[in-house]
């Protein structure tokens, strides 16, 4: 499995009250929070995403609320993979759980920048940057993480081995 | 080598003799909570976990406290869906507006949570238990979803850092100017996955209010879960509260911990959280004049009857600035009444204060107190993050309810001890 896309490079503590502000969270539909996903902190994220595309941040992206709108809203806009030098813990979960692919990389984050093309290997964790020539390895998952993935998320997970 | 608090909790959930920090292990839950905007979404996710009914009617809490009374149509769409999800199963702890309070205030009060329990919860501030001796965390919605279905959530167990408190706080400083102190000074990744456990002499001087304040911004600072230990007091709210019996578990003396504060409860004064991070703290020794649009006394965090009574001694005999809005909400129903009874509403109405029905509203930008463009709050919320009130170029500083109440008055962030 792969991506592949241009870079959306953002900093420390993205929160979800900017991923999806509060104010769209009348609906849960993926379709509606895609509409304004990032709004509060880069208005133009909802006219340029494309298919395939990437979130590159530094630490803690996801900090703040629970709301599981945060990951369907980047992954219903499209973002294939969100990579960063760290995930606060519930929007780690709450990634994993819905199926959005997210990489902890340092070199990755060290090397790449806004608009560069990027693409990662989901199976070796291997994320190539087209742009400048580079390559970074993600650190893996713990195996446990890796049997969620691969069953597609907790749910069916839980209906098979975990039960 | 010996087991923390957190440890020992999560040991026994999940049928093990014991844990270690990085451990997976799938624990037993005595809670799974929701509220109105994460609960439609594991309503939605609840099929595909295969179960034709929840493990547990009375193990399930579900507290429409968000945009209720309902602020609009799609809102009022989304408290019907968990309406309907909640007689469909019979919930019995669904609580209906006129009922209901925010989630984190109820769920004690009602003595639905005791020490040694494991709640989850799809609201980051679930942490708010630990407060009673509980390992409790906030979730996302498919992990409530795989709660209610299976009774069972997955954890890695958290690695704890050790805050020993010692002395006792001096007047107008509370426990949130304790968590914003440690928010200040760790920073809001600074507890990542960790548990914060607080422990040492000064927790006793500490009221079951400030407690729950302090563990309920534990996510602020990235932790898993906040917790104290449990003593006489958290023994006689619990009782007052009619929980069940309390498992009591303490952390070994030689329990590990990958690091350890000491912070001098008494040494502590007012802190402000500024614009756009809970650990922008100042305190009112390095303090620019900062003019006030709107003040909020409330929230999870703060609209406990304490909270309430500190910012009334405040606001007594005095009104609030020309210039000023303050929306008062009691968290619950019970202190709503407890608040009427005794006086404080007609200080707070003197004042020149709007008293809300419980509600979380304005904490998340939500309704029913939404800042414009350039306008600024000082609140007794939890997150001062972009836009978090309204605008994206509002602001939102974080403070205790004395330093709200004296700021309501002056119109601009005012030190309690000075007005």
């Amino acid at each position: 499995m792969e991506t592949r896309g241009k870079v959306f490079r953002y900093k420390d503590n993205v929160d979800t009250d900017v991923i999806i502000p509060a104010r769209y969270l009348n609906t849960s539909a993926p379709a509606e929070l895609a509409a304004h996903c990032m709004e509060d902190i880069d208005t133009s994220f909802v006219k340029r995403v494309e298919q395939g595309d990437i979130i590159v941040a530094d630490r803690n992206f996801g900090c703040g609320s629970s709301r599981e709108h945060a990951p369907l809203a980047i992954k219903a806009s499209g973002i294939g993979c969100v990579i960063a030098r760290s995930f606060a813990r519930i929007f780690y979960r709450n990634a994993i759980n819905i199926g959005l692919p997210i990489l902890e990389c340092e070199a990755a984050c060290d090397g790449i920048k806004e608009g560069d093309i990027v693409s990662v290997n989901f199976d070796n964790g291997v994320i190539t940057n087209e742009t400048k020539g580079e390559s970074y390895q993600a650190e893996p998952f713990p195996p446990f993480m890796q049997a969620l993935i691969k069953a597609g998320g907790l749910a069916s997970y839980m209906a098979g081995e975990g039960r | 080598m010996g087991m923390t608090i957190t440890e020992k909790i999560l040991a026994k959930a999940a049928g093990e003799k014991c844990v270690h920090p990085g451990q997976l292990i799938m624990a037993d839950l005595s809670m799974v909570l929701g509220n109105d905007i994460t609960s439609p979404v594991a309503i939605r996710e609840f099929p595909k976990f295969g179960a034709a009914d929840v493990f547990d009617r009375e193990k399930i809490a579900l507290v429409p406290d968000h945009f209720t009374p309902n602020k609009d149509i799609k809102a009022a769409e989304q408290a019907k869906c968990v309406r309907c999800f909640a007689r469909e199963h019979e919930i019995k702890n669904y609580f209906e507006v006129g009922d209901v309070g925010i989630e984190h205030a109820l769920l004690p009060e009602k003595g639905l949570v005791t020490a040694g329990d494991v709640v989850i919860g799809a609201d980051s501030h679930t942490c708010t238990y630990g407060a009673l001796g509980a390992f409790s965390t906030g979730v996302g919605s498919t992990d409530m979803a795989c709660g209610m279905a299976t009774g069972k959530a997955w954890f890695k167990v958290p690695s704890s850092i050790r805050f020993v408190l010692k002395g006792s706080l001096q007047k107008y400083v509370s426990g949130k100017d304790l968590i914003l102190h440690i928010i200040g000074m760790i920073g809001v990744d600074g507890a990542l996955y960790r548990s914060m456990e607080f422990t040492g002499e000064g927790v006793k001087n500490l009221s079951m209010d400030d407690r729950f304040t302090v563990c309920n911004m534990a996510i602020e600072a990235g932790a898993k879960n906040g917790i104290f230990p449990v003593d006489e007091k958290t023994i006689e709210y619990l009782k007052a509260a009619g929980a069940k019996d309390p498992v009591i578990f303490e952390s070994d003396e030689d329990a590990s911990y990958e690091m350890e504060y000491e912070i001098d409860l008494s040494a502590l004064t007012p802190t402000v959280s500024f614009p756009h991070l809970p650990s922008n703290t100042k305190t009112f020794d390095d303090m620019p004049e900062v003019k006030i649009d709107q003040v909020v006394i409330g929230s999870c965090t703060n609209g406990r009857y304490s909270d309430l009574e500190a910012a009334a001694e405040v606001l007594k005999g005095r009104h609030i600035a020309r210039d000023v809005r303050a929306i008062v909400i009691p968290a619950t129903q019970k202190i709503y009444r407890e608040a009427m009874h005794n006086g404080l509403f007609d200080i707070f109405l003197d004042a020149g204060c709007v008293i809300s029905t419980p509600t979380c509203g304005p904490c998340l930008g939500g309704y029913m107190g939404i800042l414009a463009a350039g306008e600024r709050a000082i609140s007794t919320t939890n997150r001062n993050f972009v836009g978090r009130m309204g605008h994206v170029e509002s602001e939102v500083y974080l403070a205790s309810p004395a330093v709200a109440a004296a700021s309501a008055v002056t119109g601009y962030i005012t030190d309690p001890r000075r007005i």
